[in-house]
């Protein structure tokens, strides 16, 4: 698996309405590989925003350096490639759709970079088939709901033919339903095309579905791993003002009261056969 | 002292191919001092529903009574019963737009005719509510804070109207955990502390199954299970399915315990009472 983000040592400072430096990302260090799915969990404000703002070069880096594909955010002529090959969504999906049909939003995109019509055409259909919403074509996307709308977005990005795919709570707005089928939408994608994701969210059912899990503090990388090393930290996480999920709380209550249950449990099932084997 | 809603249907776009009935033949009354949660899928009619508390939408048939009062007459105490209800939207910080949060919390007081002295005391309550230090927050601009910190301002400019019935449109949405804990943690400070009337239409399955006592589900415009949230989780799943509505992870998480043959309660709705019972059952045998 080749590395397709390197984020080096990177910082970003900005500067406060009251003139003071804020440092959003202090030194952090991360590599994304090819193909991978990484979710970031965090509080409010602790860097995980900007941190996905540098992975399209939205922001640049202060200090530091953020390559993608071996090209450097910092070096203007790259910006281009960078965008094609990185898509973003963002939380709130009424403000990024610009068109007035499904299949003009979905081709806004793929015109920008002077794709030919035909092709234009083909990719859209395409891009529409793989998030589920090829019914909806020439519907209007206000009319969608929340998770159509997330998904109408997705398609958006799978028309530039982008291979990494960078979510920025993408289902904070939607109703459970919404969110299941934005979180399956994107899996497949990962599994079927091998796109690299990385998946901003509160959600730590969500998180739980990443092949790595890192956990951001105050501008920095604090905890990383496979969902079940981190899941199963119930304390230090709740120290950092997160959720974990149930059946790890679960766990950890029951080993409190005694019970013998291992360290790594983090899903419903695992516990369920821990207890009653 | 309750609001009443009788037969009430709200349709939209009436009259042109669009049309469709957000919400059907409605009754329903919310009484003084509850604190009542609605659920439902998206469009399922819980915004239209809660919009026709106040009076924002007219219904398209049928009526709303705040306390006895016809909100839909004219006149002064239908205007008034109205503003016995404080609304606070889905996002509600994007609405802030005074220079300092005190600005932003006195507009609403200000506006109802309330004398200064009076909105003073009324900023500083409001403040202590959502848990922010007047001292410190009262002049910076409420644009510089973080996320929670701007909801939290925008919520205490609706309690400064100092409502009797308080209604919320997922209050939580877009917080992280901690900052979510903090928001519900002091509406249910508010509403036993002061008896206060609280709606609160939300996702988030546990956090209603926690605070209410008792719990709407909508579905295709109409209610379909009206009860305790208890009762409602434990007894009702198939019709919440229906509605395409979760139940709260920790309930399915106990079902599986009972499946695989433990006697535990189903009904409990916190994670360290659940593990106790679990512990019990597996010591029983």
């Amino acid at each position: 698996m080749g590395e397709f983000i390197a984020v080096k040592d990177m910082c970003h400072t900005y500067l406060a309405h009251e003139g003071e430096e804020v440092q959003a990302l202090d030194h952090i260090n991360i590599a994304i590989g090819k193909g991978e799915f990484v979710a970031i969990i965090g509080t409010n404000g602790s860097g995980k925003s900007t941190l996905a703002k540098h992975l399209n070069a939205l922001l640049i880096p202060s200090s530091g350096q953020c390559l993608i594909d071996g090209m450097d955010t910092k070096e203007q002529e790259n910006v281009w490639e960078i965008r094609q090959s990185v898509g973003m969504v963002f939380q709130n999906p009424d403000n990024q759709i610009v068109a007035t049909l499904v299949e003009e939003d979905v081709a806004f995109g793929p015109e920008n970079l002077g794709v030919p019509p035909k092709e234009i055409r083909n990719r859209v259909t395409e891009a529409l088939k793989d998030v589920g919403m090829e019914d909806y074509r020439q519907h209007s996307p206000h009319l969608l709901s929340g998770g159509q709308k997330q998904r109408v977005a997705i398609a958006g990005v799978l028309a530039m033919r982008s291979n990494c795919l960078v979510l920025d709570e993408p289902t904070a707005m939607l109703d459970p339903q919404g969110r299941q089928e934005v979180l399956s939408t994107v899996l497949r994608l990962h599994r079927e095309q091998n796109i690299t994701v990385v998946y901003i969210t509160h959600f730590m059912e969500e998180a739980v579905a990443a092949d790595r899990v890192i956990v951001m503090e105050q501008g920095k990388v604090v905890m990383e791993g496979v969902p079940k090393t981190v899941f199963s930290q119930v304390n230090r996480l709740k120290e950092l003002g997160l959720d974990v999920p149930v059946a790890a709380e679960f766990a950890y209550r029951l080993r409190q009261l005694t019970m013998k249950i291992p360290e790594d449990i983090i899903t419903d099932t695992e516990l369920v056969v821990a207890v009653c084997p | 002292m309750s609001i009443r809603l009788q037969d009430v249907t709200y349709i939209y776009m009436s009259k042109t191919p669009f049309e469709k009935a957000a919400i059907k033949k409605i009754d329903l009354e919310i009484k003084q001092g509850e604190f009542v949660g609605i659920i439902g899928h998206t469009g399922s009619g819980k915004s239209t529903l809660v919009q026709h508390l106040n009076g924002l939408l007219k219904p398209s048939s049928g009526m709303v009574h705040i306390d006895g009062q016809n909100i839909h007459e004219k006149g002064e105490t239908a205007r008034n019963a109205k503003r016995s209800v404080g609304m606070v939207f889905q996002y509600p910080e994007h609405q802030l737009f005074e220079e300092s949060v005190y600005e932003d919390i006195a507009f609403g007081p200000r506006n109802l005719g309330v004398k200064e002295e009076e909105i003073e005391t009324r900023v500083k309550k409001a403040l202590d509510f959502v848990g922010l230090d007047f001292e410190k927050f009262a002049k910076r601009t409420p644009f510089q804070l973080s996320g929670g910190q701007m909801r939290r301002v925008a919520i205490a400019g609706v309690v400064a109207l100092d409502p009797k019935y308080l209604v919320l449109d997922e209050p939580s949405a877009g917080l992280d955990p901690r900052g979510r804990d903090e928001i519900f943690g002091q509406i249910m400070n508010l509403h036993q502390a002061t008896g206060i009337t609280v709606v609160l239409v939300s996702h988030n399955m546990e956090d209603v199954a926690r605070m209410a006592n008792r719990l709407i589900v909508m579905n295709k415009g109409e209610i379909l299970l009206d009860g305790k949230p208890k009762d409602i989780f434990c007894n009702h799943q198939a019709q919440l399915k229906e509605a395409g509505v979760d139940v709260p992870p920790l309930t399915l998480l106990m079902n599986q315990f009972k499946q695989r043959g433990l006697e535990v309660d189903s009904a409990v709705i916190d994670i360290a009472t659940a593990a106790q019972n679990v512990y019990k059952a597996v010591r029983r045998g």
